[in-house]
């Protein structure tokens, strides 16, 4: 043990560069598979904000796809009535609640500025809960709200900035295609979902929206928030049930609606992003194994090196063992420090962001990546040791 | 002092020299390299035995097949055809491994360039060998200790080889070849490599070594190194060519 060591401190700068290989191979595995499951969670936290119990109903009337070809004239709307039977805790125990969307679309002036909002719907009050946004500043507004018609609106961060700076918008009004609201509220950011900006966002009553822009006919979707993640498929066949009996559809083929279930765009991400962590995984393992040949090169030039040395320890009774575990000490004492700095460089580079991402450190990849890194020690340093050890101490002695 | 110290090796040599085995007994040694035509006998059938407490030189010239005996007598090497007793045990049969532990008991060796291990202490040095027979720290530390008193360096148990003169490693190669209790110390070129001064030191401790009851067998080929010897056994192309006592000392 203590000459493993001092052959290790004999040539202090070899001894560094070869830890160095595996300290960064161990700390790119660590980082790469922090930076693939940092974006999985980014992935996974962008779709919570949009709810991940929510089911979207849309109408396929007017052009949407074959089925609306097919459904022909017999096709209805998407109506409130929907949305009502669907609220129903009889018919539909696994729903929470159902939220009736109309989307209008213009742009909103406050004296000279303008916005256009990325969303801008009517609804019921429900719609916050069921898309999982919250109010930062000022209040929702209420059942009675949309009862009376009131022109009220809630904005998000984005139009909010837009039309007042850095003033408060609470109380003010704005005119969105020329029709006056009154904000009493605004949403908490929730950033891009990398297809659009979550804050750019005008919520109003259904039926002042209604009245005002869109017109009573139909809605453009309904929210339906399910009780919990588990009950997501019971409640999408209560769904399906109703709207089927709402719409009076026979047969799957002639719906008239379809659906789009949170989960199931989680899933199809999840499964994105995992091949994108493991292949991450590989890069940095090629890496390691390359961290790992440096050691076998290391190792064969110190035997080499310590030729006469290993002749000496024979000729004075050294037994075979002792020269293959001196040697293999060595070689896993590289491996071992390498792989210690290694997981304090992954700890430490995995604060900064990288590309974007917050990597997120698995603690499976670092056992992981410091276990190979030893066993990469063994393994490729057992055959410089093996060679040592098979050394003739006649031959060796007389090396020079 | 030093006296004491070689007296206690005395009594761990008395159980030896009781015994009727000779330390080497090397019966019909051929060594050969090669095959077929192209072959050269190294040794071409040697016969010699060295009797417990015995001071033997090997003399003779290069090519003359000395290194080779060397080599096999040291447990270093296999011989073709022959057989070898050492200290009573069968060398010729044994693998590798066996070899290097009948190495680190019975064989002391002191080498022509020293062969002490870099950048290692000498006390270091000298008791490598002892944690290679799986010799306990403390008896190791004690044994080394006295061994270095012995060959005169009690006080330079702390220095690396490249702090000590030539004079100096060679004293610490003979501690370490010591410390063991070897049934044989086997000495190839010591003084190969040593000034006059140094060479007469080290004679004088062989001899001391010797007057202890330690038998050591010397190979060279220097005439003045061979004359300290009691016995001294010459070789050429492989065979011995004479077996002598030396008249002025074997008294």
């Amino acid at each position: 043990m203590r000459f493993a060591l001092r052959g290790l401190t004999t040539n202090k700068l070899r001894t560094t560069l070869t830890t160095l290989g595996i300290a960064i191979g161990v700390a790119s595995v660590i980082i790469l598979i922090a930076v693939g499951n940092g974006s999985s969670k980014q992935i996974q936290a962008s779709i919570d904000k949009l709810g991940t119990n929510t089911i979207t109903i849309n109408s396929t009337r007017g052009g949407f796809g074959r089925r609306a070809a097919a459904s022909g004239s017999s096709s209805k709307p998407l109506t409130v009535s929907d949305a009502v039977a669907l609220s129903s805790p009889i018919n539909a125990p696994d729903i929470k609640q159902a939220a009736p969307i109309t989307s209008a679309s213009g742009t909103c002036t406050v004296g000279t500025s303008t916005t256009t909002p990325g969303t801008f719907y009517g609804t019921w009050p429900s719609w916050f809960e069921a898309s999982n946004t919250t109010i930062q500043k000022g209040t929702y507004f209420t059942n009675d709200d949309v009862v009376q018609g009131r022109h009220v609106a809630v904005i998000g961060a984005t139009t909010a900035t837009d039309l007042f700076g850095t003033d408060n918008p609470i109380g003010q009004v704005m005119r969105c295609s020329g029709i006056p609201f009154t904000i009493i509220g605004e949403t908490s950011v929730k950033g891009s979902n990398g297809f659009q900006d979550g804050d750019s966002l005008v919520v109003s009553p259904l039926t002042a929206v209604q009245r005002s822009l869109t017109g009573y006919n139909s809605l453009s979707s309904i929210v339906v928030e399910a009780k919990s993640a588990k009950v997501q498929d019971l409640a999408q066949t209560e769904i399906n049930t109703i709207m089927d009996a709402q719409h009076r559809i026979k047969s799957v083929a002639k719906r008239d609606y379809r659906t789009l279930n949170q989960a199931s765009l989680l899933a199809t991400s999840n499964s994105n992003s995992s091949v994108f962590t493991v292949l991450l995984g590989v890069v940095a393992a090629i890496s390691l194994l390359v961290g790992g040949i440096g050691i076998t090169n290391i190792m064969l030039v110190t035997v080499i090196e310590r030729t006469r040395e290993i002749g000496i320890r024979k000729a004075i009774g050294a037994p075979k063992a002792a020269i293959l575990s001196q040697f293999l000490i060595e070689a896993t004492i590289l491996s071992l420090v390498g792989g210690g700095i290694g997981v304090l460089f992954g700890y430490i580079g995995s604060n900064f962001k990288i590309i974007g991402i917050q990597p997120v450190i698995v603690p499976a990849s670092v056992l992981l990546a410091f276990g190979v890194s030893v066993l990469i020690g063994l393994f490729f340093g057992s055959y410089p040791a093996s060679r040592a050890a098979s050394l003739r101490p006649i031959e060796a002695l007389r090396y020079e | 002092m030093l006296a004491a110290a070689v007296d206690e090796t005395v009594v761990d040599q008395l159980s030896l020299t009781t015994d009727v085995n000779p330390v080497i007994d090397v019966r019909g040694a051929i060594k050969r390299y090669g095959e077929g035509d192209a072959s050269i006998f190294a040794l071409a059938g040697v016969d010699l035995k060295i009797m417990p407490g015995e001071y033997v030189a090997i003399m003779g010239p290069s090519g003359s097949g000395k290194s080779t005996l060397m080599n096999i007598i040291g447990a270093l090497d296999i011989m073709t055809k022959g057989e070898y007793f050492l200290d009573g045990i069968e060398i010729n049969s044994m693998d590798e491994s066996a070899l290097a532990v009948v190495r680190g008991r019975k064989i002391g060796f002191i080498f022509q360039s020293f062969n002490l291990i870099a950048r290692t202490t000498a006390l270091a040095n000298v008791e490598l060998p002892m944690a290679y027979q799986g010799i306990k720290k403390d008896e190791r530390r004690k044994r080394a200790l006295k061994a270095l008193e012995v060959v005169g360096l009690a006080g330079r148990v702390d220095h690396e080889p490249t702090e000590l003169s030539g004079g100096q490693q060679q004293r610490v190669a003979v501690a370490r070849a010591l410390a063991t209790r070897p049934a044989l110390l086997l000495a190839d070129e010591p003084t190969g490599a040593l000034d006059s001064k140094s060479t007469a030191d080290l004679l004088d401790l062989f001899d001391q070594i010797n007057a202890a009851g330690r038998t050591v067998v010397v190979i060279t080929h220097e005439d003045d190194v061979a004359s300290r010897a009691r016995r001294v056994v010459r070789m050429r192309d492989g065979k011995i060519i004479s077996d002598t006592l030396n008249k002025g000392r074997a008294a």
